[in-house]
């Protein structure tokens, strides 16, 4: 059997798909908490729980209307979406003036109520969701088997998070986000309707979280601790990218995954602790983070 | 007589706990170049933004082209065709020069053209696509000005353009206002710099402690001189 650096070839290139799988999800969801910190200074901590929901609604569709997965990526997030700007609406926009505490402790709660919820409906031991048939099977890449799946959700997560970064770097609409990220007031006082915008900015947000969440359900079983699991990891991720950087979040996110998967290699016993003792050399280091603006 | 385009009354804001105008009156005509002169301190910057709709909190008159302005939010007050250029300038660090100048969306017809605004700022081409990080102050400026331009809005609330910036960009920003007056744009201006103030203007007003105190037309500025130093302390 090849070995490399003394670990079984296809173990390593087991943990490094494998990372980077987990790391498409750290980058999307990271992503959509910089893009609404940004505008929001808001710290989103219903993000798993929308992410959760995201696999519940695409399991929803299926079981009790027949829908299938490829509808799923399209309505879920949509659905999810709206409910986020439902949240938006009534809850955080009364923060906007408070102290960033006020918004994190709304959102944790709501959090947890959304998450409690869905245990009480479905319970926790998690629901079944089927890979759609198109997507089944395998590659063979001559030096190991990728499952057509997971490549499926490096690229599609990759081309989510290309597609976030143009929209936000080079069109007029991310100009006038990223023109709003630094004086809200000033582009109110153009014209702008940034009442609007923050709340739209939620939604998809909330949105990308729903859309990582269609794409993790086939990988991981559907169940109410989904996001949870996570997005404690997604945190450290957003900490040590920099809040608010698109383009912190997106590497970071990627780049940690991959680091999980080979510490999960070379030394399994750190893999669950080594994102976060990364995040506490970065805050110490560089407190903005790697890709931050102080 | 018509009604004036720009007129307020009693106009009082605050910020937080400090009362800042103590019932602002004024008018500015259609066509007209106008400034408010003071001291610091005296609330030319707040009445802008107080017209603009960006202090918490306010009351009394503001009427617009006969619209009352004064319970309206701060981008529906700019959507009536009020653009503002903020002492700070206000020029977005991340935003190229472009990006910056697209920025305020158009909000009716009849706004200058951008090869129009290139030819008032030539600087504004060159460094089309430089960050707003990377400018000079007197780009800067010309850059905060320039992209109020386009919107279509008739009357230019313009806050200290020529603070801190070199003589000779300072002699460049009041031909722009004088062409911009040419073009027929209302400008109600703050200034500190007197001598700057008297080159454009049609009309003073000087205000203290948050009041108006006294109006003087530019032809009479002369005479009043001695007053003006003393409100001003210059």
């Amino acid at each position: 059997m090849d070995m490399i650096f003394g670990v079984p070839a296809p173990l390593l290139f087991g943990q490094l798909v494998l990372g980077l799988i987990n790391g498409a999800f750290y980058a999307m969801l990271s992503l959509g908490l910089a893009v609404i910190f940004g505008l929001l200074n808001i710290i989103n901590f219903t993000h798993g729980a929308q992410f959760m929901m995201g696999a519940f609604v695409a399991w929803m569709l299926l079981t009790y209307l027949g829908i299938g997965y490829w509808w799923a990526l399209l309505i879920a997030p949509v659905v999810v979406g709206l409910s986020g700007i439902v949240i938006e609406r009534l809850f955080i926009s009364r923060l906007y003036k408070l102290d960033h505490l006020y918004g994190l402790l709304l959102t944790f709660g709501l959090g947890l109520i959304i998450e409690g919820t869905f245990r009480n409906l479905y319970g926790s031991s998690g629901l079944p969701y089927r890979i759609p048939p198109e997507l089944t099977g395998a590659w063979d890449l001559g030096f190991m088997f990728l499952p057509v799946y997971r490549g499926w959700v490096v690229i599609v997560a990759l081309l989510v998070c290309l597609a976030t970064w143009l929209v936000i770097e080079k069109t007029p609409l991310g100009a006038t986000l990223r023109a709003a990220t630094e004086n809200a007031a000033l582009v109110q006082a153009f014209g702008i309707n940034v009442p609007r915008l923050v709340t739209l900015t939620y939604g998809a947000g909330v949105g990308l979280a729903a859309l990582a969440g269609v794409l993790a359900a086939p990988i991981y079983s559907v169940n109410p601790q989904m996001g949870a699991n996570f997005i404690i990891t997604v945190f450290a991720v957003v900490v040590i990218g920099g809040m608010g950087s698109i383009l912190g979040s997106i590497v970071t996110g990627f780049v940690l995954g991959v680091v999980e998967g080979l510490t999960r290699v070379f030394y399994p016993e750190l893999s669950s602790t080594v994102v976060f003792i990364i995040m506490a050399i970065v805050l110490l280091t560089r407190p903005a983070g790697l890709f931050g603006r102080a | 007589m018509p009604e004036p385009m720009l007129k307020l009354e009693g106009l009082e804001a605050w910020y937080g706990e400090s009362h800042v105008l103590h019932g602002v009156g004024l008018e500015v005509r259609e066509g007209e170049v106008v400034t408010l002169l003071g001291r610091n301190g005296a609330g030319k910057t707040t009445t802008l933004r107080a017209i603009m709709g960006l202090v918490p909190r306010r009351q009394g008159s503001i009427r617009f082209e006969g619209r009352e302005l004064i319970g309206a939010r701060s981008d529906a007050i700019a959507r009536a065709g009020i653009a503002y250029c903020p002492e700070e300038r206000g020029i977005f660090a991340s935003l190229n020069v472009t990006e910056n100048l697209f920025l305020p969306p158009v909000i009716r017809a009849g706004g200058m053209t951008v090869p129009e605004i290139h030819a008032l700022f030539p600087n504004l081409k060159e460094r089309a696509r430089s960050p707003g990080a990377k400018l000079s102050g007197g780009e800067q400026q010309m850059l905060a000005i320039g992209r109020i331009l386009r919107t279509g809005a008739r009357l230019l609330l313009l806050d200290e353009p020529s603070e801190g910036l070199a003589p000779v960009i300072v002699q460049q920003i009041g031909r722009t206002i004088r062409e911009l007056k040419a073009r027929g744009f209302t400008v109600l201006l703050v200034e500190q710099n007197f001598r700057f103030a008297q080159t454009v203007a049609d009309r003073h007003y000087v205000m203290e402690h948050g009041r108006v105190v006294e109006m003087v037309a530019n032809a009479d500025l002369a005479a009043a001189m001695d007053r003006l130093h003393e409100y001003l302390g210059v």
